[in-house]
């Protein structure tokens, strides 16, 4: 496993192409890219969102993103592979995650990006608390969908 | 003693991020919610009689039946929301 596989938790923006080209430095085995971003939108549950804060768990929530991450390498032949998550306040437009793998075919980067995406989002302990334009606050619910969307993978 | 943690929602409803309860007291995580039950509604709906209620101690998801040893971060959470 390469030695650019990781994950982090910040506050931080980051950059999508300086992150792949991390993950592809000493790779010349690499024939497959896949990333996914998740985008913060300005509309949820039909509410207009001005505001939407992530909180986390400190330390449970790294193990289990590593966790997520070793399972993926488990199940699929990657190179590498990272993820990254941020906390803290956001707006409408910004970036809140990033999961990125490499692997020498197509098929299995874009499963694995698929199972990493679907267990973070029912396994890793974040939580989302949407700001109307109002000032007034909601924390959002978990969505069935999530959980049905786990079950795909599955053994 | 056991240290207790309160995420997101329960944080708020409960006005409380953490505090530490004495461990002989307390055998499973069990035991610990229906202590936390005894302090009023809030707490009981919060988490005793939440079917959606996530644990974990030691970072390591857990359920009511999980014993506990005198160290222990147990920690109190709602579904999670991220990605």
């Amino acid at each position: 496993m390469s030695l650019y596989s990781f994950v982090k938790v910040q506050v931080e923006d980051f950059d999508l192409s300086t992150e792949v080209k991390i993950l592809r430095t000493g790779h010349k085995d690499i024939g497959a890219v896949v990333s996914f971003v998740g985008t913060v939108r300005d509309i949820n549950e039909g509410d207009d969102i001005s505001v939407l804060e992530l909180e986390h768990y400190p330390g449970m929530t790294e193990k289990a993103l590593e966790n997520i991450r070793l399972e993926a390498h488990e199940r699929w032949p990657l190179q590498s592979s990272l993820i990254i998550h941020r906390i803290g306040e956001m707006q409408p437009c910004d970036q809140i995650v990033l999961v990125a793998v490499t692997s020498r075919h197509r098929e299995a980067a874009f499963e694995a990006a698929h199972f990493i995406m679907d267990y973070l989002k029912t396994n890793a302990p974040f939580w989302k608390k949407e700001t109307f334009p109002n000032g007034e606050t909601r924390w959002v619910d978990a969505r069935v969908t999530d959980k049905e969307a786990e079950t795909r993978w599955l053994k | 003693m056991l240290e207790i943690l309160y995420f997101a929602s329960f944080r708020e409803v409960l006005g409380k991020a953490q505090e530490e309860l004495p461990v002989e007291n307390y055998k499973t995580v069990e035991c610990v919610l229906k202590d936390l039950a005894g302090r009023g509604e809030a707490w009981q709906q919060a988490l005793k009689d939440n079917a959606n209620l996530q644990i974990a101690v030691n970072h390591s998801v857990a359920t009511r039946q999980t014993e506990l040893n005198p160290g222990d971060e147990i920690a109190f959470f709602p579904p999670v929301t991220g990605g």
